[in-house]
């Protein structure tokens, strides 16, 4: 070890004796192989019993660590201290309310995530007897890229329309839907569109794209939401201008 | 937001086009000279910072179009460079053909 | 929750940023070489009137302007609003007035040729 130490500044808030966030700094040892979810992890152990914040499987595929690293959103088991300069300030996920320190409030995301039905809706229900739904390789290749999704909220912090207009259902979610949208043993497209095809939901998206910039999955939200604004312009169309086709 | 801002000089221009629509129905005194106060100083310059936000706009429409249309043939992908350089040869394309249309050689 | 109608002014829009990512760099380059003082042949006042008087040339016409103006308006809106201007009602009025009248015009001239 070369003694390198990183001051770490992270922001608490305790609701039962704050009246508001404060600056906190802590001195944590520089390790090559570290990330910033080690460092937490050090100033928990050694430093500061009471800090809190959410974190579990370490390897970025559970999406419990995010939060802002120097103002990137970021999972703190992937925030490296060797690609972070020697001052590194932690904040709790933006755009979400905060609970305590580092942790935030995700009712909205769980709540928005729940009416976007993330689950498969048969196109033709089969009876377990029946045996599988079947897919092939290429089917599964349509939506593979967006069942990444780890639920991390990363893209809600990066979202600037997000912390704009809270009541936008958001990338993560969205492309959710449409990666249920595009699995081909799915039915349920239409009754998602009544939630995601509205001003609240794909069409509140001005195509920034650094929902896409920010996801450590490479789910590309982004490229979900211009082509679930594109089909549904094709439905809005449809239904107004051949409403013989409705059902 | 440069990408957003271009639409202020497309929107000015076009608006210019309009113009010229005008001046052309109005017949050939008035068409010629809207081409005369075409070359107006003014009229030069914010053609060429015209012309440098309207590429922008067509690299970034292009560049983006890939993330709105993927293409699936079996299980094999497009490549999104290949979605991008379709548009590029098209814009290409067309640009020529209009050019030589229009007699500009 | 109702299905918005915002794919009328969406539509248009993606449309619309096609046609002018395609087409108005070198529309900018044919007036241009008129402000510089070498008219094109095609743009001289005989030609294009003559051309202008088909009527697919005047569906070409309309189309390409009223799709480039109601991109524009609708980007110029959203640009409004990222840039701090609030009243998104009001912007989308005026914006979409504007490029209601353009429409008009160019409608209306494009009868008279």
């Amino acid at each position: 070890m070369n003694g390198r130490a990183i001051e770490l500044h992270v922001l608490r808030y305790n609701p039962e004796t704050d009246s508001e966030p404060h600056w906190q700094q802590y001195a944590v040892p520089y390790n090559e192989e570290w990330v910033v979810l080690d460092a937490l992890n050090y100033v928990k152990a050694h430093l500061d019993p009471t800090l809190s914040y959410r974190w579990s499987c370490h390897m970025a595929v559970c999406g419990s660590c995010g939060m802002m690293v120097n103002g990137d959103p970021k999972l703190s088991c992937k925030a490296f201290l060797r690609d972070l300069p020697q001052i590194i300030r932690v904040e709790p996920l933006a755009h979400f309310p905060i609970e305590r320190d580092l942790v935030t409030v995700v009712e909205d995301f769980m709540g928005k995530l729940a009416r976007v039905k993330p689950y498969l809706i048969a196109k033709e229900p089969k009876a377990v007897e029946d045996g599988e739904y079947r897919q092939t390789p290429a089917e599964l290749k349509r939506y593979k890229q967006y069942a990444q999704c780890i639920n991390c909220m990363l893209c809600y912090a990066a979202c600037p329309e997000y912390g704009l207009i809270p009541k936008f259902i958001g990338p993560g979610a969205i492309a959710l839907a449409h990666r249920y949208n595009l699995d081909s043993r799915d039915g349920g497209r239409d009754e998602r569109q009544q939630e995601i095809a509205t001003d609240e939901g794909v069409w509140e998206c001005t195509f920034v794209g650094a929902c896409s910039q920010v996801c450590p999955k490479h789910v590309d939200p982004a490229a979900a939401l211009q082509q679930v604004k594109i089909a549904s312009t094709v439905d809005w169309f449809r239904e107004h201008l051949m409403p013989w086709l409705n059902k | 937001m440069a990408r957003e801002v271009t639409c202020i000089f497309i929107a000015i221009y076009t608006v210019i086009l309009v113009f010229g629509c005008v001046r052309l129905a109005q017949g050939r005194e008035a068409y010629e000279q809207f081409l005369v106060a075409l070359g107006a100083p003014s009229s030069i310059g914010f053609h060429l910072l015209a012309l440098v936000f309207a590429i922008y706009h067509s690299v970034t429409w292009f560049n983006l179009a890939p993330k709105a249309l993927p293409m699936h043939f079996g299980d094999k992908t497009v490549p999104p460079a290949a979605i991008a350089a379709a548009h590029y040869i098209g814009w290409v394309l067309i640009s020529v053909a209009l050019l030589l249309i229009a007699g500009a050689f | 929750m109702a299905k918005s109608n915002k794919p009328i002014i969406w539509g248009p829009f993606a449309a619309g940023g096609t046609v002018t990512a395609l087409l108005t760099p070198v529309l900018i380059l044919l007036t241009l070489f008129v402000a510089l003082g070498r008219v094109p042949d095609g743009l001289a006042y005989d030609n294009l009137y003559a051309f202008a008087q088909h009527a697919l040339a005047k569906i070409f016409i309309f189309v390409v302007l009223t799709l480039s103006l109601w991109s524009a308006a609708h980007r110029l809106r959203i640009t409004c609003y990222d840039f701090g201007l609030r009243q998104d009602t009001l912007v989308a009025a005026l914006v979409y007035l504007a490029a209601a009248i353009g429409t008009v015009v160019v409608l209306g001239s494009l009868l008279a040729i």
